[in-house]
């Protein structure tokens, strides 16, 4: 479980994070969504006491882990896949990590073999492309077989075949009881790996709940309707229960109720349909919505 | 996959083993020697240096005869003990091992590892204490090899003359320990400025300026030009080597200082690198 509380960081004039409250609980995977520059990453590091929160704490099963002596049984971190020596084989890299941590070589060949890197174990890691150094640093983070895991953009560089084991073994990591604290910048990334999210924006919270709660915050979700009835037709929807919003002459946004009910009351009250489509909520569209106020970097139209 | 669910319950079972130094130690062990490059900058310089001694005898050995009779009545000790680590020698080892010792700090800085290494073990000063046992042990040993050899060679050609030291001669085992302990003095010192400043190119410019060019630009004729040069690793090892005042190519100075005195140097030098290296990395940000 990891515990943050009120965990601020500033960097000389810039405030990074800011009051930042949340709570990673262990048996699920919980994404850490943000824009670039939102924070996640000094997040990540304060969690590892690799930086000190100006104020504010943070965590992990009750301790700070900068008071741990040794923390590889503790915390597996996957940051940054480039926080290696390009000059190192990836077997020389995790044996001197495992030597540190007085992890036995058994276990270095087990996550060597775990993460699909038996054949290529003995090359310099600067020969690696990013997909294999990702899978090095999820070797690293499985090394000590912890009870939490952060990973910091694993999935980025990865083949598609690569995201689906990533997906299945978070979600195993989960299942076993773990913590597993995955960040992203983008959404559709999570949708599919995440059950719980932490989201932030400059450094604030700007949710902490359940995947499907999230996406239930977006607006938009709906059906569109196009009808040269479009008057008519709004009265008869609202009348049997459904939201109704008038977008122009002939197109109408409906909400609560399915396109297939919509149909058929268009049909019983012989109004002709030109179009009918449903829009779905998307994790996608519930994150631009929440995050649009705190974009660092936006793109304008010139 | 089912090993990894397997071994998490065992390893749940099981206690966590003691943290134990030796354990860090064996870890930057490792460190050291799964790059290549060590072995090629320690058997690089190591080769560069005693071929600059060796050179330097034979020059001597060459030219000795045609030395007129007082230079030549002059030569053992003074020139003879200069040939066993001459200046040339002493400049390589410097540039050689304090990069060595930068290089051992700042890769980690500069490569990203440093994180991973502080993930994996959050109690810093271990870490860089452990790096400073590793490194500076293998400097120890190359600084004694490098030394050792140089002297044996260089006394060995020019006992074809008559003109060689016999390490039974007095300052010549000082001479050969404080050339051999120069080695590991730069690596900790090039350990301290890289754990200091974090970017290889400005260590690295850091460390020549005040091992190398500093002692140039001190005017050792002038009290506090002498105070101050006499501060310094390079015009410390310059003194320990003297083995007669005003012998060889030393020039009596106006501000003569003691053999304790170098050596004192040597130990302050070495200390507050300890020091800093350990330290810095505490509270700053990784």
């Amino acid at each position: 479980m990891i515990e943050a509380l009120e965990l601020t960081k500033r960097y000389g004039r810039t405030t990074a994070i800011h009051g930042l409250t949340f709570t990673v609980r262990p048996g699920h995977v919980t994404g850490f969504l943000g824009p670039n520059g939102a924070g996640k990453s000094t997040t990540l590091r304060m969690i590892l006491g690799l930086h000190t929160p100006t104020s504010g704490d943070v965590t992990i099963d009750g301790r700070r882990f900068r008071d741990l002596p040794r923390g590889l049984r503790h915390v597996g971190a996957l940051l940054d896949a480039g926080d290696v020596h390009g000059g190192r084989t990836a077997l020389a890299q995790l044996t001197a990590l495992a030597h540190s941590n007085a992890v036995p070589r058994r276990r270095v060949l087990e996550v060597i073999d775990l993460v699909g890197l038996s054949t290529v174990a003995d090359r310099r890691i600067g020969t690696y492309s990013l997909g294999m150094r990702q899978r090095l640093g999820i070797a690293t983070a499985l090394l000590g077989d912890p009870p939490v895991l952060l990973f910091d953009e694993p999935l980025n560089g990865l083949d598609p075949e690569g995201v689906l084991w990533v997906r299945t073994l978070f979600h195993q990591l989960a299942a076993e009881g773990r913590t597993v604290f995955v960040s992203s910048h983008l959404m559709s990334e999570m949708e599919a790996t995440a059950d719980q999210l932490v989201v932030i924006g400059r450094g604030e919270l700007i949710a902490a709940q359940s995947v499907a709660d999230f996406a239930a915050r977006a607006t938009g979700a709906g059906v569109r309707v196009r009808s040269p009835h479009a008057v008519r037709l709004a009265a008869d929807l609202s009348a049997e229960g459904a939201t109704v919003r008038r977008q122009g002459a002939d197109i109408l946004e409906v909400s609560g109720m399915t396109a297939a009910r919509i149909g058929e009351l268009a049909y019983t009250h012989r109004c002709m349909l030109q179009e009918l489509t449903t829009r779905n909520a998307s994790l996608e569209a519930a994150f631009m919505e929440l995050t649009a106020d705190s974009v660092e970097y936006a793109s304008h139209d010139a | 996959m089912t090993s990894l669910t397997t071994t998490w319950h065992r390893a749940r079972r099981t206690a966590e083993p003691r943290p134990r130094f030796t354990n860090l130690v064996r870890a930057e062990w490792t460190k050291l020697w799964s790059l290549r490059s060590t072995i090629w900058v320690l058997s690089g310089s190591g080769l560069a240096v005693v071929a600059a001694n060796a050179n330097g005898a034979y020059a001597d050995y060459r030219n000795l005869p045609h030395y007129d009779a007082a230079a030549q009545a002059a030569f053992t000790p003074g020139w003879a003990a200069f040939d066993a680590f001459t200046s040339l020698a002493a400049t390589l080892a410097i540039l050689a091992m304090s990069c060595v010792g930068a290089i051992s700090v700042v890769g980690e800085y500069s490569s990203g590892l440093i994180r991973t290494t502080f993930t994996a073990v959050p109690a810093r000063g271990a870490v860089m204490a452990a790096k400073i046992v590793v490194v500076t042990g293998v400097t120890t040993v190359f600084g004694a090899l490098v030394a050792g050899i140089s002297f044996w060679v260089s006394q060995a050609i020019l006992s074809g003359r008559h003109a060689g030291l016999s390490t039974a001669e007095p300052g010549a085992l000082r001479l050969v320990v404080a050339s051999a302990l120069l080695a590991p003095l730069c690596t900790i010192i090039g350990m301290a400025l890289g754990a200091l400043i974090r970017t290889t190119a400005a260590t690295i410019v850091t460390a020549i300026l005040v091992l190398l060019v500093l002692p140039t630009a001190m005017n050792e004729n002038r009290y506090w030009g002498a105070v101050l040069a006499h501060t310094l690793p390079r015009v410390a090892w310059g003194r320990l080597t003297e083995i007669q005042e005003g012998a060889g190519p030393s020039i009596v100075s106006p501000f003569p200082w003691s053999v304790g005195g170098a050596w004192t140097v040597y130990a302050a030098w070495a200390i507050a690198s300890i020091l800093i290296t350990i330290i810095s990395v505490q509270r700053r940000d990784q």
